[in-house]
């Protein structure tokens, strides 16, 4: 079985978020560089498939050179191969990195392409439901429980109340989420290997984005409303005085 | 009260919650310090610092006396605090060469007061059954290495201090400025208000440090600098395992560490190319994924160390179920020379740096520097020069130059350094007037305090020829003992004594004291008198309030009210820091420095009246310029101030002129000096071979803060009457029987097994032929302050404090050097030299 899981590039943040001067993009130059955790999920999920079934995983990223250390990661983490889509470096909107993804991955025979349900940084949504589309390829969202039965891919996602299962002929799409599976770690011989093995390196075509990011923002700051009352046995007092104030004693 | 109280003011305010202020914190309170605020912009108990991601490991046996003294203190002050795990730890060696290291660390441990032993390769896999034996020639095994928890023991000396009443902390409370009147730091300005500092004002905060320092209009000189480890696990063969199990392995070869840790083992390392970072670019406490100090790994830099990890433990690291779970650019502060920085800032009395500290040495250096801050530099118990921030105020504050240093001496860390290894970088940055004559001869320049100064001139080679009989017999054969060595330095030293050296620069550190009270200042700091006529000259120990050393120097009354003090390059700083901190409020004086004011040379040899009575217009006579007194003189067109006194015990003069005339005068004398066989003689004679047969002693190596005068045989200026810094227990030192006197010793067998002749090279341990380490009656142990060869003795001559009970002239001793005992004997108990017992040549 040929598995691909698609990733991206994302600044890692804490909690307060830094922006580039010209506010299209997070600054993480001091912080650097990973990948969201649905796609943590999406890789594991794509190498443990191969594992039971045979066949080849590949990890895919469309975005600058720099993007290879996030491909190489997921090859620590076990995948067979590695796919570069690589640009100049500007942001690619979800429409442009669908079709390119797409057209891509259109002339190989992978059976599941598994993305992250939504990306790590500007979450649309959008990616893997639109590589779908353009594939003619069934799509299931939200996927927290996998596996294959021979051509069937049994996908399970949670919802109020219960959960909902989906019988799907491969090849298909998989969006997953964290929860999915543990990721696991690169060990450090397969780190190694992973960067001597060589990408396959593409040149995506950009098209048109109907969606236009002007802008980032960050939100304002809201003051912290967790509040250290003291340490210890001196804390008590303090912590009787605002639980009577909120009556709850 | 709260703990997270922020008060208006405070007596002592302490900026940094991490190991070092949390140790400094509960040390001045246990020492009476009251009302001190501890601040820090991050939560407790991890504020985010260099402590959150310390590997948190002690391997205390250093080459350094002082950083292994520092070392066995922290590691009892954790033990005491129950936060110590004793693992053991053992430095593998790969290669021939740093198993001959593993020796070294096994002499250096024993001289003093650690625990080291040497294993071979299947004695380390006993003790590491996960270790790849088959590469290791062996190892050093260090029993008393373990693994301290730092955050707790910090939250340990918080409590403590908070319990004394002594101590409030304040987190999540950033200083965003300091207050100065302009002689003192008068408060902080902060995210949560201001608080006036009422007593002193101490800045311990890592990495951060140069940016508090800044806002005070200082300087710290250190950068903040990558360290690269990961995790790696779960490691099968520790399941089950809590705590540490298995000793800490450092993989000396290649500058890395393997600990385990739990179920996991960690994987640090140092031999990555150098990454250093602006502390500009460090993200705040919320912009960080982790912690500002752990960006993450860059990790090209790390893939030849993970190469050197998988050969060395291969079971363990080579498995596919073993992740890398944890990786960082940990970040640390480095500094031009490794050290920490430590004192009172020179522009305010009051503001204080304690940083670039380890976790290894920062509960000792809370101790020593409490009692530096409460009771003065006398109370401190291990030697704080090579810590001290005064070592850089005369140079090397420079950013570039900071940053230089810094990258090479990454480079440093678990490296084998030669005891005489050169810096080299930030070269050239201290030149004396006269360098461009001396790089005529070929000269090899050795650093110091930023002066370039030879060391030897390769052009005086021809004089290997003269001296052959002598050389040939001291000649080093092993390439260890002849690194950073010449036998032209032996030669220079006989040409000297036969004729004539011309010798410079000293790169001294000179300084001046001026003004109505500067005898009075003068007096206060020396033991030997000042109060001579104008061109007296007196070289004169500086003591501590415990009769330590603090300096040893020449001053030359220049005039009434003027005083000339000469010192060592390294150490003006510290010189003036001293006086800066004892001269009082209502005295009128002034200090000014001449360090780079004034190039220095010296004329000494039996030649040397002959050629000076060529050239200066005065009667340089032993009537008209007796010995041990200072004039000035007319050296064709410069005028320049001689003195006549000698660190390698001949007949001459020490010159001080303008620094823009010194290259005339050096052209002067040499001119002149060609008709009695003049020679350029570096300061392998004057500070090392020339020095010893003479029995001089040099600060650092030999007076230090726990010597007193009487053990150094320094104490012939008496008692004076006037009122000195020390001076009580300088007269009790002078009335008690020292419990070790200075001597000097001689190899007497350079190779008592065959094989090659050794030469010691100082830092060995003294034993007696039991083989037992000396010790005194104050518990110090005997080892070699210095060691040189001394071509007009013939002997290779080391210094040593022996216990008073076993230093008799003729007594047979032994040295060990690289696991193998060497006889010596002590030629010389005290001062008195070894060649030219008389002094007959000076006072010629």
């Amino acid at each position: 079985m040929e598995t691909l899981a698609c990733i991206k590039r994302v600044a890692d943040t804490g909690a307060e978020i830094v922006l580039t001067e010209d506010k299209q993009s997070v600054d993480a130059s001091a912080v650097g560089y990973t990948m969201g955790p649905h796609e943590e999920c999406a890789i594991e999920e794509a190498v443990q498939v191969v594992e039971e079934e045979g066949g080849t995983s590949t990890v895919l990223s469309l975005g600058p050179e720099d993007v290879e250390d996030q491909i190489y990661e997921g090859i620590g983490r076990g995948a067979d191969e590695g796919i570069i889509m690589e640009t100049d470096g500007e942001e690619w909107g979800p429409e442009s990195t669908a079709t390119a993804i797409a057209d891509g991955v259109e002339e190989r025979d992978f059976d599941l392409l598994f993305f992250g349900n939504e990306s790590g940084d500007n979450a649309n949504y959008q990616v893997g439901i639109r590589v779908a589309h353009q594939l003619d390829l069934p799509v299931v969202t939200g996927i927290k429980d996998f596996d294959v039965d021979g051509d069937t891919a049994i996908a399970k996602r949670d919802v109020p109340g219960g959960s909902e299962v989906f019988e799907v002929d491969t090849p298909a799409v998989i969006t997953v989420k964290e929860g999915l599976n543990t990721p696991r770690y690169p060990s450090m011989r397969s780190r190694m290997q992973a960067k001597k093995q060589e990408l396959e390196v593409l040149d995506p075509k950009d098209t048109e984005d109907r969606l236009q990011m002007q802008e980032l923002e960050t939100p304002e700051a809201e003051d912290s409303e967790a509040e250290v009352l003291g340490e210890g046995p001196e804390a008590v007092d303090n912590a009787v005085e605002v639980l009577e104030e909120m009556e709850v004693l | 009260m709260s703990s997270n109280t922020l008060p208006d003011s405070a007596g002592t305010v302490i900026i940094g919650a991490g190991i070092v202020g949390n140790s400094l914190a509960y040390h001045l309170a246990d020492q009476g310090v009251e009302d001190i605020l501890l601040v820090d912009k991050g939560p407790l108990p991890d504020p985010g610092g260099s402590t959150g991601h310390a590997s948190n490991f002690l391997m205390p046996v250093t080459h350094s006396k002082e950083m292994t003294q520092l070392g066995y203190d922290s590691i009892e002050q954790y033990r005491e605090a129950g936060v110590y795990d004793t693992s053991g730890g053992i430095e593998v060696a790969r290669t021939k060469e740093q198993m001959e290291e593993n020796k070294r660390r096994v002499h250096s441990a024993k001289a003093f007061g650690g625990h080291a032993e040497l294993l071979t390769p299947d004695e380390v896999k006993e003790k590491v059954p996960y270790i790849n034996e088959d590469i290791l020639e062996g190892g050093v095994y260090f029993k008393d290495a373990g693994v301290a928890d730092s955050l707790q023991f910090g939250e340990i000396c918080r409590e403590r201090a908070k319990d004394m009443g002594r101590l409030t902390v304040s987190p999540n409370t950033e200083v965003t400025d300091i207050f100065t009147d302009g002689e003192e730091a008068t408060g902080i300005e902060t995210d949560r208000g201001d608080v006036e500092v009422e007593d002193r004002l101490i800045i311990a905060a890592g990495i951060w440090s140069p940016e508090l320092a800044e806002m005070a209009g200082s300087r710290i000189p250190l950068t903040p600098a990558v360290h690269q480890m990961i995790s790696v696990g779960p490691i099968e063969q520790f399941e089950g395992i809590e705590g540490i199990e298995y000793p800490i392995v450092r993989d000396m070869d290649h500058r890395m560490y393997e600990r385990q840790h739990g179920g996991e083992i960690e994987v640090g390392s140092y031999s990555h190319p150098p990454i250093l970072w602006d502390v500009e670019d460090i993200p705040s406490i919320d912009e960080a994924p982790l912690s500002p100090t752990q960006p993450p790994l860059t990790e090209d830099a790390f893939e030849e160390s993970m190469e050197h990890a998988l050969e060395l433990m291969p079971e363990i690291l080579d498995d596919p179920d073993a992740g890398i779970r944890h990786s960082i650019d940990g970040l640390l502060s480095l500094t031009a020379d490794g050290g920490p920085i430590i004192g009172p800032l020179k522009e305010f009395d009051n503001l204080w740096s304690v940083a670039a500290i380890w976790i290894k040495e920062a509960p000792a250096l809370g101790k020593e520097v409490a009692k530096w801050i409460t009771k003065g530099y006398g109370a401190i118990e291990v030697d704080m020069e090579g810590e001290n921030i005064a070592r850089y105020e005369e140079y090397g504050q420079g950013m570039d130059y900071i940053e230089a240093r810094s990258k090479e001496g990454f480079r440093k860390i678990y490296g084998t350094i030669h005891p005489s290894e050169q810096w080299m970088t930030g070269r050239p940055l201290r030149q004396t007037g006269f360098h461009d004559r001396l790089e005529k001869f070929d000269p090899m320049f050795f650093e110091s305090a930023g002066w370039e100064r030879p060391r030897w001139f390769r052009d005086n080679a021809d004089l290997l020829q003269e001296y052959q009989e002598t050389i040939n017999e001291l000649s080093r054969p092993h390439e260890w003992d002849r690194r950073w060595w010449s036998p032209i330095i032996l030669a220079e030293h006989l040409h000297m004594r036969d004729n004539v050296g011309l010798i410079g620069d000293m790169g001294f550190g000179i300084y001046e004291l001026q003004g109505p009270d500067a005898l009075e200042m003068a007096e206060k700091i020396t033991v030997g008198r000042m109060d001579g006529d104008v061109g007296n000259l007196v070289y004169t120990p500086v003591l501590d309030q415990s009769a330590g050393f603090r300096a040893d120097l020449t001053v030359v009354r220049l005039e009434e009210d003027r005083f000339r003090f000469i010192t060592g390059g390294g150490d003006a700083g510290h010189d003036k820091q001293w006086i800066r901190e004892h001269m009082e409020d209502d005295m009128e004086v002034e200090l000014v420095s001449k360090s780079s004011a004034l190039g220095t040379m010296g004329v000494w040899g039996p030649k040397a009246r002959k050629v000076m009575e060529d050239i200066t217009e005065e009667d340089m006579s032993d009537e008209a310029f007796p010995a041990y007194t200072a004039q000035e003189v007319h050296i064709g067109d410069v005028k320049a101030l001689a003195m006549r006194i000698s660190y390698v015990g001949e007949l001459g003069w020490e010159l001080y002129a303008p620094m823009a005339q010194t290259g005339h005068l050096w052209d002067t004398i040499y001119e002149a000096g060609q008709e009695y066989d003049l020679r350029p003689v570096g300061t392998g004679v004057y500070g090392a071979t020339g020095r010893m047969e003479k029995g001089y002693r040099l600060l650092g190596t030999e007076l230090k803060t726990e010597n007193n005068p009487v053990e150094a045989g320094l104490d012939f200026h008496g008692v004076k009457d006037a009122d000195f810094i020390g001076k009580e227990a300088y007269v009790e030192a002078i009335e008690s029987e020292p419990a070790a006197k200075l001597c000097t010793l001689s190899v007497t067998d350079h190779n008592p097994e065959g094989g090659v002749e050794r030469y010691p090279l100082g830092g060995e341990p003294v034993k007696d032929l039991d083989g037992n380490v000396l010790i005194d009656d104050e518990g110090r142990r005997s080892y070699t302050t210095g060691a040189a060869t001394g071509p007009s003795v013939g002997k290779h001559l080391m210094f040593a404090y022996i216990p008073t009970d076993v230093a008799e002239e003729g007594k047979e001793l032994q040295v060990e050097y690289f696991d193998q005992d060497y006889p010596v004997k002590i030629e010389r108990v005290g001062s008195k030299p070894l060649f030219d017992p008389g002094n007959e040549r000076i006072l010629s």
